[in-house]
């Protein structure tokens, strides 16, 4: 069971708190002005990665609230979590420099 | 005592004899032994027949990787369990144990005629011999592999045990109470680290139980250990025996099984037959040890072939000699060992066969000293013996002289030692070829874990004693913790070397060797080099492709085998072919152990309403619901199902109906921008809609499909009651939070599940105003006051209430929403004062037959997910000035537009008396050829009391184009015709509303 780190209670928990909630920074494009390709996209196109993926998580059953995180797909392991909105942080950067 | 037992050798308590059967005859050992070591003390190897030739079989390990000792094992009626390796059951009286795989007996067995016919079962026969002619699958194949097929037999009856669950926090775990693990707790524990020792054997001491002659720090090995046990028991170290760390996971957690009662004679009352224990630690030490590996050679697997190392341990541990007169064949020192304890306990050694041309001076000096021949630079060309080995073939490797033929009843084989690494693979740690040692040793560590011992490729008492000192150390560093190092002087310790050997040299010609490599599954050498030569080039395949290491073992004993066969065949070095992946657990593990407490009643909660308890007592048939149980319906007398939705349906229509609507979703939407953020969710517009009104809402995806409907009050300005669907609730919520938080957090609005807060109890038909006037209130019930699709929160008998007016049967409908721990008591005022309209409780059969006849839709029954408002003819609920809302743009996607769309639709049958399935699929032309070209699907269908005939829903491509033709519902009695409709059928104009 992974233990998940919520950004906003500062707490690292057990994974039964979280539910997943698919790819992090998919922007829902303005429904007035979006192509036909556009929305499919935004519905379907998924990055799929092979190692660091940015997703979102929400601490369902803490804070309720909706998170974003960098998980590596190969160790399963997480590399950030980060509050929705926020940017992807650069891991090749240290922790102070982020 | 029998003949075969050591005197005075041994854990087992001589005093303490212990009668058990196997295969229904009486078996007597003593207590300490298990069933293989009581077996064998009778003088007895054959304890099974293989999976796929049924060869007769004996144990060839005395510990848990066992491939071939399976027996059931019996505790009286409802205690059934295969596959239970006898190496590791403890014996107690009154156990039943029995062989498997064979018919009628073990000695002679019918399906042994599969070894005949080996040829056409070589590898890749999964994949070969079933393929063709087609039609032998159904007559041939099937039922005669299925017969024959499958490793024991499943039991039949339910599990009567309990199982438990725990979590456990420990700072060190340490999996394996051998040298290596017992050294790392002490220092781990003297530093102050809380630990726990976990093993998966009756007892600690791993090697040391099999090697008493070592001296450590001038104490004899048991004395040491007994002394050790008590050491760490007085730090306050937790020691697990008989628990198996069956898999290592994320972040140091391990799962744990504690077997409890398999080795009691009675089971203690409350007690549960196994423990699953989930461990979080912060460091995990790893010192499993490590397994023999068999030799590969013709006829390795007759019973009385046995690991080297196993017969030492059945001597040292259990006091039992595996044989009278052994042969020993060898690429490794270790071997000496075994037949030198066995010589010196009084077995005679007819020869130890080296394969490697110089072996060690002192051993050869050793043997000759006792009078066994060493035969150096010797292969073994191949056993007999029938049910036991009776003799083994030498032959001087790549020599010219005639093979010679030694008499034995037992065969010590030793390939070698290969580290137990399975938990650490879990892991995903890396493993490195040692190509000193000729094994994979790890290499890159993933997780906050040490190895320790023989797992880093220490062979012996001494150096695995140091190693998990020093691990047991730098676990303690790693806590921020000090610890120094550690020493331990050992005598008379073991530690060897030896070659790492593919198949021997053969005495034949290599396609007639069957050389065993994966004995519980059969696999032979052969196999994998005709894997090879077929074009299978990765090591995965390989094992796919034979099974190699597939079986319940995982291949503990053939994995490093198969790899340096499979690397020879391709011509290629062992770590460039690379292992396979060990995966949890490590052991075979019970399913009670994974389900613990999640079974019957416990399985999953059970939700239940305020009113479910009248529901019962008055002989409700109940119905889950999503995880609530509902009412289904109220069956009186000896109704079945359809007389009592009849009757409460005409009920109904005709004066008054009860329904318990409580599980209905209910989500609070409240703040400044509530109306907005309504507008934004649902299709519908909310702006205008006036406080005390009520609206039908609809809610889709960002994709345009519906995910859910329900009726939506508007409380005040910046209020709204939501309800949704029973199964939908918790999924809109989620849903609602997930826009709100990340789409639009500029919105201030708070939205809060009320499910639970409000008992919902609906009343339906003409005298439904009737009823509740008198209990009403605070609130004008005229229909000019409060008509159809309106909210008005008011008192109801003196109860804070929400009464909505609303119509999911097409009657006057009224659903009272009371705070739910009065839901009960509302219900039984309305019940008796129900009883001068002949008020009758409903359930939700019934409400789902007046609502089909209405056409309201049920989302998930009607829907799929790939239906939009249009397509479900609601296209009335979608706002069209609204600059967004959720699944808005979607509809304008060319595929949500075309014409051809599967459009929802009424069917009548036209004989007018056939009731349609659901599910059902639906034609033009029903003497089409096959495959026909389907329509469409019935979607709801039931028998209407008010109609005088079936009604039926669905969805049909074009539907709404075809009103009025006549389409064909393919049956297994025949084809049905029915009448596309309007799917709608009672009171289409809505005039029964109008009260
Ligand atoms: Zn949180």
């Amino acid at each position: 069971m992974l233990l998940i780190h919520c950004p906003y209670c500062g707490e690292t928990l057990p994974e039964l708190e979280f539910a997943y909630a698919g790819e992090a920074h998919v922007v829902r494009p303005d429904p007035s002005t979006a192509s036909d390709e556009q929305w499919r996209d935004f519905l379907f196109i998924r990055s799929n990665a092979k190692g660091p993926h940015a997703e979102r998580w929400r601490h369902i059953h803490g804070c309720g609230r909706f998170f974003n995180a960098v998980r590596d797909t190969v160790s399963d392991r997480f590399l950030a979590t980060y509050p929705a909105g926020t940017p992807r942080p650069d891991l090749s950067l240290s922790e102070d420099e982020r | 005592m029998s003949p075969f037992r050591v005197p005075g050798r041994g854990r087992i308590d001589p005093d303490r004899p212990v009668a058990f059967t196997f295969d229904g005859k009486r078996v007597e050992g003593y207590a300490g032994d298990t069933v293989a070591s009581a077996l064998l003390a009778q003088g007895r190897h054959l304890m099974g027949r293989s999976f796929k030739y049924h060869r007769p079989r004996g144990p060839v390990t005395a510990g848990s990787e066992e491939p071939n000792a399976l027996i059931g094992t019996r505790r009286g009626p409802g205690r059934f369990e295969p596959n239970t390796r006898a190496t590791m059951q403890e014996i107690w009286p009154g156990l039943a144990a029995e062989s498997q795989n064979r018919f009628p007996d073990l000695r002679f067995d019918i399906g042994a005629v599969n070894d005949a016919a080996h040829k056409v079962l070589s590898a890749g026969f999964y994949y070969k011999t079933f393929m063709w002619p087609r039609g032998f699958w159904d007559k041939v194949y099937e039922p005669v592999i299925r017969a024959a097929a499958g490793l024991g037999k499943a039991p039949s009856e339910r599990d009567p045990d309990r199982y438990a669950a725990r979590y456990l926090h420990t700072d060190v775990l340490v999996v394996g109470g051998g040298p290596a693990g017992l050294a790392a707790a002490r220092v781990a524990a003297e530093a102050g680290q809380r630990v726990t020792l976990v093993d998966e054997h009756a007892e600690i001491g791993g090697t040391l139980l099999s090697e008493p002659q070592a001296r450590i720090d001038g104490q004899a090995a048991w004395d040491w250990l007994a002394a050790e046990r008590d050491a760490l028991a007085g730090l306050g170290v937790r020691i697990m025996t008989r628990t198996t760390a069956i898999g290592y996971y994320h972040q140091n957690m391990v799962g744990l099984c504690e077997r409890l009662t398999d080795h009691l004679e009675t089971l203690p009352e409350d007690m549960p037959r196994e423990r699953l224990w989930r461990v979080r630690a912060a460091r995990v030490i790893l010192a499993q040890g490590a397994l023999e590996k068999p030799l590969v050679f013709h006829g390795n697997d007759r019973p009385g072939v046995m690991l080297a190392g196993s017969a030492q341990t059945y001597l040292n541990r259990f006091g039992v000699r595996v044989g009278d007169r052994a042969a020993v064949v060898t690429s490794h020192d270790s071997a000496y060992h075994a037949a030198f304890d066995l010589h010196d306990a009084g077995s005679a050694i007819s020869a130890i066969v080296d394969v490697r041309t110089a072996p060690e001076a002192d051993l050869l000096a050793e043997a000759e000293r006792r009078g066994i021949a060493v035969l150096a630079g010797h292969s073994v060309t191949g056993t007999a013996g029938r049910l036991r080995i009776a003799s083994v073939e030498v032959a001087a490797t790549g020599g010219t002289g005639p093979a010679r033929k030694i008499a034995c009843d037992a065969l010590l084989i030793s390939g070698g030692w290969t580290p137990s690494l399975h938990l650490f693979s879990h892991t995903k740690g890396s493993l490195a070829w040692d190509a000193e040692r000729q094994t994979f040793l790890p290499d890159r560590i993933t997780e906050a874990c040490h190895i320790a011992g023989a797992g880093r490729g220490f062979w012996g008492i001494g150096a695995a004693l140091r190693d998990g000192a020093a691990m047991g150390a730098a676990a303690v560093a790693a806590l921020g913790g000090e610890a120094g190092a550690r020493d331990f002087e050992v005598a008379a310790d073991r530690a060897g070397s030896g070659e790492s050997r593919t198949e021997l040299p053969r005495g034949r010609a290599a396609g007639k060797s069957r050389a065993f490599v994966d004995f519980q599954n059969d696999v032979t050498a052969k196999d994998l080099r005709l894997a090879v030569k077929e074009g299978m080039r990765s090591i995965e395949h390989v094992k796919r492709y034979t099974t190699n290491g597939m079986a319940t073992d995982q291949g503990k004993m053939s994995n490093i085998n198969g790899l340096n066969i499979t690397a020879e065949a391709l011509g290629r070095a062992a770590p460039e072919v690379g292992l396979t992946t060990f995966r949890p657990p490590y052991t075979p593990t019970t399913f009670g152990a994974f389900a613990g407490y999640h079974r019957g009643d416990h399985f999953e909660v059970t939700r239940k309403t305020p009113i479910d308890g009248w529901a019962e007592e008055n002989g409700a048939v109940f119905e889950p619901v999503g995880q609530w149980r509902r009412a289904r319906y109220f069956p009186q007398g000896d109704e079945d199902m359809d007389a009592a939705v009849s009757r409460e349906c005409r009920a109904t229509r005709a004066s008054l109906g009860i329904f318990d609507a409580s599980t209905l979703g209910k989500i609070e939407i409240v703040g400044p921008d509530a109306a907005e953020f309504m507008n934004r969710m649902y299709t519908n517009p909310w702006t205008k809609l006036a406080p005390g009104r009520a609206r039908y809402g609809l809610l889709l995806g960002d994709d345009g499909f519906i995910r859910d409907d329900g009726v939506i009050g508007r409380l005040a300005d910046d209020r709204f009651h939501v309800t949704t669907t029973t199964g939908g609730a918790a999924r809109v919520l989620n849903m609602m939070e997930d826009y709100l938080q990340t789409e639009w957090p500029d919105l201030k609005v708070w939205l809060t599940s009320t499910t639970e807060q409000w008992a919902v109890i609906a009343v339906n038909g003409p005298n439904a105003r009737k009823l509740i006037a008198p209990f009403v209130e605070g609130a004008d019930l005229t229909p000019e006051a409060l008509p159809h699709m309106s909210v008005v929160a008011c008192r109801f008998d003196g109860l804070p209430c929400r009464l909505f007016r609303l119509s999911f049967t097409g009657e006057l409908g009224f659903e009272i929403n009371v705070p739910a721990r009065h839901g009960r008591a509302v219900w039984e005022k309305l019940m008796a004062a129900g009883a001068d309209y002949d008020i009758t409780p409903y359930g939700t059969e019934t409400m789902h037959v007046l609502r089909a006849e209405k056409g309201f839709i049920i989302v998930g029954q009607d829907t799929d997910g790939t239906v939009t408002p249009y397509d479900a003819g609601m296209g009335w609920a979608v706002g069209k000035n609204k600059a967004d809302f959720v699944g808005m743009r979607a509809l304008m996607r060319p595929d949500l537009i075309a014409a051809e769309r599967k459009h929802l639709v009424g069917l009548l049958t036209e004989d007018g008396t056939t009731k349609l399935e659901e599910g059902a699929q639906i034609v033009l032309d029903p003497d089409q050829p096959r495959p026909m070209t389907m329509l469409g699907h019935v979607t709801s269908s039931y028998r209407s009391d008010a109609m005088g005939r079936p009604i039926a829903l669905a969805v049909v491509m074009g539907g709404r184009d075809r009103m009025g033709e006549i389409v064909h519902i393919p049956m297994e009695g025949g084809s049905v015709s029915a009448t596309i409709t309007a799917p709608s059928f009672y009171d289409p104009e809505n005039e029964r509303l109008k009260l």
